[in-house]
């Protein structure tokens, strides 16, 4: 029974889609795969402010890939330094950022921070290296309100003291960062570490330690190695840090958005309630005009309603207001699905096929176009997405993924879903009660 | 049975009766584009309690800090809308502390858009490319779909000249809702437009299935009756599909949903029906006009559609 098999196999996504869509749910934890479970709200939704950064060099300047994703997570970091819950940082085209702050209202600060030169230093740590990511309070940067609540770390000298940083190889022949000082870095760094051998010189970049190599010897020349565990690529990304202190490329402010956190909820509130009432009536229309089938496209739309959701919580997709329009018009290319098919299926019982007969032909038949019709979707779908991506343009991305998503959703719910359930029903229709369920 | 094609003519009329006012519009206004495509910083403040300060006031503000292409419009809700060049933050943050301390009620930023002249005209030109490339993408899929009748590549250009009616339906009604409601052409209509683009496909689609499935079972009847029949066959899906169920949700946006979708909401609603017309009264029956090659009988005299079914 192969019916039986696709049951098992719908009852088993369904329960799945269900445990993933309960509010408050544990979060998925199976050995070392960890992933949180929670609905992720656009900007458009809960209010805050979105910022397109774009790499500011003159006309022609070929930006360099690399260069253009350390600025993307020097920004991360700083924006991560904001506090700021589900913010979020992404690289749009070639030469683009876009940071998106949920809940802030200002955008001027919070734009200024991410903008700003980064602040390197270099802080004595004594014998106890801090591990990179620690926050620290430093007495150059907290000069003028002392934070006695966390520990003051005294800054020798900061990053302006650096000339010129390059990955080379140690006498062991793994990765190391030499790096130049100008003069007056020269002589402080000479005093401090004819002084402190044994100590830890932490490098901290906007408060953040990135890295806390010991003094080895007493390094007087004003040039020095640091070496450690490193490989071409955390090496690479050390020197670039050490280099330009920030961001390798300057940025600019080409787009802000700020949306009221009153705008957003109403809107999501009504829009909310609009699909609700707009779900029933279609439910109550399936189910009068199309009898026992439609009643079991109900069943499969709602199936396809919670997998999709279910969906948009795992991977998480952002939802926007057009997000759900997306979703909205997908719960239509359900319907639509469903509709050909039982429009067809009407037809080729009333010409007078058996009612067996009349399920298979009704499939085979309405798929070509099901198929088609949905596959220019996806291609839209997938420009769209394009478009979006290259412009930070989230709203654009967002409906574009949630329409797809459930399109694809949408035709494994009307050709598997429905059509298990009519293969289990059928059995049990006598065949002079076909124009009470079928409504032929 | 109903003789849908018969009146073909009739819907084409109908058809550019909607289209031409709001490409006479487009002429005498010019076209209404939101700070998307041209750039330029917009700021939409309310006040409470009590009244928005007067246009000119705010004018005059703006005008303190060299800032003298603002336009100033009040909205309703105690809200106005302030559209100038782009404005750098920090001067768009004393700005909003300006207009803080002339007015004596609470001023609440409900949503800033701020975009760089040259990044707008980039978004235009991708939008316009975007647009271009999915309408090629479906032709060719179309002809490939439809590889086994004969012209199949009739079929692909007949969905997009479809799709550039509805294009069209859905810019005419953006400009008479500009007229009417200060309606403007932003992101969000570019996601409507090519949502109405994706669905119009689709439902030409499904015709055209109907076309290329009967073609093949009614080898003898001719081309028109051929069509005419499938678009009937069709007819009862398409209104199930596009007015009980998308349309019902649409409606149901733009009643009962937030504010800041209704323009959205109704676009899709207006967008989505046109696709299924089009795909009915548009679509099909120019396939038919290119089968019968009747622009041969256009300008001839007296003769007028009198070897349609030949």
């Amino acid at each position: 029974m192969r019916s039986y098999r696709w049951l098992i196999i719908i009852l088993i996504v369904v329960a799945i889609a269900i445990f993933i869509d309960l509010p408050n749910n544990p979060g998925i934890h199976i050995g070392s795969f960890n992933r949180e479970i929670e609905t992720r709200l656009g900007l458009d939704l809960v209010g805050g402010v979105q910022a397109l950064l774009e790499a500011d060099l003159p006309e022609g300047t070929a930006i360099e890939a690399e260069k253009m994703s350390t600025a993307t997570r020097i920004v991360e970091n700083r924006v991560n330094g904001l506090g700021v819950t589900e913010a979020l940082v992404q690289q749009a085209g070639e030469k683009r950022i876009v940071v998106e702050l949920p809940g802030v209202e200002d955008p001027l600060e919070a734009i200024s921070t991410i903008q700003e030169t980064g602040l390197l230093e270099f802080v004595d740590m004594g014998f106890n290296p801090l591990p990179a990511g620690t926050i620290v309070v430093t007495d150059f940067a907290a000069a003028e309100t002392p934070d006695t609540s966390e520990p003051l770390l005294h800054t020798v000298m900061t990053g302006d003291a650096i000339e010129n940083v390059q990955v080379t190889r140690d006498q062991t022949g793994n990765y190391a960062i030499q790096f130049e000082l100008n003069s007056e870095g020269a002589d402080i760094f000479s005093e401090y570490t004819t002084s402190n051998v044994g100590n830890h010189l932490g490098i901290v970049l906007d408060n953040t330690v990135i890295s806390a190599p010991r003094v080895d010897e007493p390094i007087t020349e004003g040039e020095g190695i640091i070496s450690g565990a490193f490989d071409l690529e955390s090496a690479n990304a050390l020197a670039v840090q050490l280099r330009y202190g920030s961001l390798p490329i300057p940025l600019k402010v080409v787009e802000t958005r700020t949306i009221g956190p009153t705008l957003g909820q109403d809107s999501l509130q009504k829009s909310l309630v609009a699909l609700l009432i707009g779900f029933i009536i279609v439910i109550l229309f399936m189910g009068i005009y199309y009898r026992l089938p439609g009643i079991l496209a109900d069943v499969s739309i709602i199936i396809y309603a919670l997998v999709t959701f279910a969906i948009f919580r795992y991977l998480p997709v952002t939802l926007t207001l057009p997000g759900i329009a997306g979703f909205m018009l997908s719960t239509g290319s359900a319907l639509d699905a469903n509709i050909l098919i039982f429009e067809r299926l009407k037809e080729e019982l009333r010409a007078g096929r058996g009612l067996n007969q009349a399920v298979d032909i009704a499939w085979k038949r309405a798929w070509p176009s099901i198929r088609d019709s949905n596959i220019a979707t996806l291609i839209t779908c997938g420009i769209l997405f394009w478009f979006g991506s290259a412009f930070g343009a989230t709203i654009v991305k967002g409906f574009s993924l949630t329409l797809a998503i459930g399109v694809v959703i949408s035709l494994f719910t009307a050709i598997v879903v429905t059509r298990t359930f009519l293969n289990l029903v059928l059995p049990y229709v006598k065949e002079k009660n076909f124009t009470r369920w079928f409504g032929i | 049975m109903f003789n849908i094609l018969g009146k073909r003519y009739l819907f084409f009329g109908i058809s550019l009766l909607i289209i031409l006012p709001g490409l006479l519009l487009a002429i005498i206004y010019g076209l209404n584009l939101s700070v998307d495509f041209t750039g330029g910083t917009l700021m939409e403040l309310s006040f409470t309690p009590g009244d928005p300060p007067p246009p000119a006031e705010i004018v005059a503000l703006y005008n303190q800090f060299d800032v003298t292409d603002v336009q100033v419009q009040t909205t309703g809700d105690n809200t106005i809308v302030a559209r100038s060049s782009f404005i750098e933050d920090s001067l768009r943050g004393d700005i909003l502390s300006a207009i803080e301390e002339s007015v004596s009620d609470s001023v609440t930023v409900v949503r800033v858009d701020s975009v760089g002249a040259t990044i707008g005209q980039e978004v235009t030109l991708r939008a316009a490319l975007a647009i271009a490339v999915a309408a090629i993408i479906v032709v060719v899929y179309i002809t490939f779909a439809f590889r086994g009748m004969p012209n199949a590549f009739r079929n692909g250009v007949c969905a997009i000249i479809a799709e550039i009616h509805d294009v069209l339906i859905v810019f005419s009604l953006v400009m008479i809702g500009g007229l009417l409601w200060d309606w403007q052409i932003d992101a969000l209509f570019l996601t409507a437009l090519l949502t109405v683009i994706g669905f119009s496909v689709q439902d030409t689609i499904v015709v055209f299935d109907r076309i290329r499935e009967n073609s093949s079972i009614y080898k003898r009847l001719p081309f028109e009756t051929l069509v005419n029949h499938s678009i009937i066959q069709t007819l009862q899906r398409s209104i199930n599909t596009q007015l009980m169920t998308v349309e019902f949700m649409l409606l149901a946006l733009v009643l009962f949903g937030g504010i800041t979708l209704r323009q959205f909401a109704v676009i899709l609603l207006v967008g989505l029906f046109s696709g299924t017309y089009s795909s009915i009264f548009i679509a099909a029956p120019v396939l038919v006009v290119w089968e019968n090659r009747e622009w041969q009988n256009w300008f001839g005299r007296g003769k007028k559609r009198k070897q349609a079914t030949t």
